[in-house]
């Protein structure tokens, strides 16, 4: 059982951090070009160049185009509409048709990012080269934005992800482990023969939750090593207080597990409720999508999820080297968490049927 | 009085598993409950056991209520659940250490008083539990239940499933620690290990039949019970069944247990009838009652 509960999570941790990216790739290209002009062609040499385009196909027709968007050869199609380089010397004014896939919606929303920003920098070079031939009075300003990305310079999502992933682990091991684990007791029938001996409660709660802790605290060091090893993720913030903060989040998850398992009686309903609670915290947690776009009453409904707590210092303390003040409304709130949910399962825990 | 139960009813939902109990089980004493499956004996164990509580009654075990005084009663009482509840993934030695120290003991406080029954498991100790044989497993539990010294053991069927020899030896063990003034509670749904205890509750249904030793019910059964044997088991059962003046019939081993309503019963009379329906090699003589006749009787 030990090599399973350490060996699969860390196989989750290499699979998931390596696939689960945010950035959109190999987008199937297509384009109508009835113009035939050289800025036409320029334009599309521009999404040739790109590495986040493939498999660049020309239409000759819009019908052929739509066949292929429905048959889901192609994500995106562009259509450059005749007398397009005419309109754009002469009107300083021109359309492009723009069509994409949006089966799924946060993909097509980043395509119609990437394309507008190709078209763009395209503009700009055309504006340039068209100002040449005209009247130097008319030259146009621009505004250029440089933008700087704090903490995670290159925008690279795995050092984001893998904590947020490293935390999910975390979590689910000891919530499933603990969840399961006195139920199992009841089912194989040892908890009758504890419960006639005269151990306390806490005893024996105390005995049956500290291995998990400690359990859970190896498999955060495991992460980490595999986060510095694999993934080079920085680590800029104070390890001693990364531990300090998981010894107390793991006791939340204890308790959840533990409170859990004193309301079923077999492991099958111990797990689904497990189960249940692990989804709707892995998603309310921020850590796939921003809690700040999400409605009102779920941002209300994230404040009681610890996984979200576990999150935030995780990247807090990892990647900006967050010290203990600045943690320490998660903290406080974690600690809160752990007393009312030992608090709660203690209680419930019954040594009588 | 070691155990004193009053007037205890216990019911899940709308089973009643006990219906207004009473018996009482003196210090010493080897205390045996009898009855078949579902009978209520494992809920009435539970609830001397502090594990359930009872709708109705009062319980007192080793002079604690098992309501209010449930936490001394746990310090004192030694419990074998019918279901083998051992740690299976820890060694026999683990097992008894581990319970041995939940009791605030050592193997070695209380050794003399498994010594005997720890013996015969002990060149297993570093063996799993759940790798043991059944009668071993009964062992080791016994020793773990044994471990603290307690007042008053309870049992519950702690011979199901084991194996002729090991529940003849198990009964033998018993017998010895009765010796060393425990209280035992023993239930059990063979028959014949009711006679080897002092005295017997016979339970059926919730219900408590009859309580005294196990000669006492024997007597109180005053019909003479007749073995009849034929060369069709199953047909004799039916005929008889059908022969007018049949009083109780039912199979015993080799035999069927018959009696007759007549107190001039003439076993000619019914050999004829028998032979008049085409079953030879019949037997009839007298046999003596046993606690299994008395049970049926009384369970009838």
């Amino acid at each position: 059982m030990l090599p399973i509960i350490f060996v699969l999570p860390l196989i989750q941790l290499i699979i998931l951090s390596n696939a689960a990216t945010f950035d959109v790739k190999n987008i199937k290209f297509g384009y109508i070009d009835k113009d035939h002009s050289t800025t036409s062609r320029a334009l599309i040499e521009k999404f040739k160049g790109s590495t986040y385009f493939n498999l660049i196909t020309d239409f000759p027709s819009q019908t052929l185009a739509n066949q292929a968007v429905l048959k889901g050869e192609i994500d995106v199609v562009l259509e450059v509409p005749s007398y397009f380089e005419r309109d754009f010397l002469k009107e300083k004014n021109a359309s492009l048709g723009l069509t994409i896939n949006a089966i799924d919606g946060a993909a097509a929303g980043l395509e119609n990012v990437y394309i507008t920003q190709i078209i763009n920098s395209f503009n700009m070079n055309l504006k340039v080269d068209v100002t040449h031939f005209s009247d130097r009075q008319h030259s146009s300003t621009q505004i250029t934005t440089i933008p700087l990305f704090w903490y995670n310079k290159s925008l690279n999502y795995k050092t984001y992800m893998v904590p947020g992933i490293l935390v999910l682990l975390v979590t689910m091991i000891t919530l499933f482990l603990s969840g399961m684990n006195i139920v199992r007791e009841k089912e194989i029938g040892t908890l009758e023969q504890i419960n006639v001996t005269p151990i306390k409660k806490s005893q024996f709660i105390i005995g049956k939750l500290f291995p998990f802790w400690v359990i859970g605290l190896g498999i955060l060091t495991v992460g980490l090593l595999i986060s510095k090893i694999i993934f080079n993720v920085p680590m800029v913030g104070s390890l001693l207080l990364m531990y300090f903060y998981t010894t107390i989040y793991i006791l939340v998850v204890l308790g959840i597990g533990l409170f859990i398992s004193n309301f079923t009686d077999t492991q099958q309903q111990a797990m689904f409720i497990a189960w249940f609670f692990m989804v709707i915290f892995i998603l309310m947690s921020g850590l796939f999508t921003p809690i700040e776009s999400m409605p009102k009453w779920a941002q209300t409904i994230t404040d009681f999820n610890p996984i979200k707590y576990f999150v935030e210092v995780m990247r807090m303390v990892m990647l900006k080297g967050s010290g203990f003040i600045d943690i320490l409304p998660q903290l406080i709130k974690t600690l809160l968490f752990a007393i009312v949910m030992n608090g709660l399962a203690v209680w419930s825990y019954k040594k009588t049927t | 009085m070691s155990i004193s139960i009053v007037n205890v009813s216990k019911s899940y939902n709308k089973v009643n598993a006990l219906k207004n109990i009473s018996f009482d089980v003196k210090p010493g004493e080897l205390f045996g409950l009898i009855g078949p499956d579902g009978a209520g004996k494992t809920t009435l164990f539970r609830i001397l056991t502090t594990l359930l509580v009872a709708n109705e009654g009062v319980v007192k075990v080793a002079g604690f209520d098992v309501v209010t005084d449930y936490k001394n009663i746990r310090k004192c009482v030694g419990y074998m659940p019918g279901k083998f509840s051992l740690y299976q993934d820890l060694t026999v030695e683990e097992n008894l250490m581990f319970f041995a120290t939940i009791f605030g003991t050592t193997i070695e406080e209380n050794y003399d008083l498994i010594k005997e029954i720890y013996i015969q498991i002990a060149p297993f100790k570093d063996r799993r539990a759940g790798k043991l044989s059944g009668g071993m497993k009964q062992k080791l539990a016994l020793c773990c239940a044994l471990i603290h010294k307690p007042k008053v053991l309870f049992l519950d069927e702690p011979t199901t499933g084991v194996d002729p020899v090991s529940r003849k030896e198990f009964w033998e063990m018993l017998k010895r620690l009765q010796d060393k003034n425990i209280t035992i509670l023993v239930s059990t749904p063979y028959m014949d290990e009711a006679a080897l205890c002092d005295r017997i509750a016979l339970i059926q249904d919730g219900n408590i039949l009859e309580v005294d030793t196990p000669k006492a019910i024997v007597k109180h059964y005053t019909k003479q019970i007749y073995n009849v044997s034929a060369n069709n088991m199953y047909q004799l059962i039916n005929y008889l069944k059908e022969y007018p003046f049949s009083h109780s019939v039912y199979p015993f081993g080799e035999f069927v247990h018959y009696t007759d309503t007549r107190t001039n019963f003439n076993s000619n009379e019914l050999k004829t009838y028998l032979r008049s329906k085409d079953l030879s090699n019949l037997k009839i003589d007298k046999t003596i009652a046993t606690i299994e006749d008395t049970f049926m009787e009384l369970a009838k």
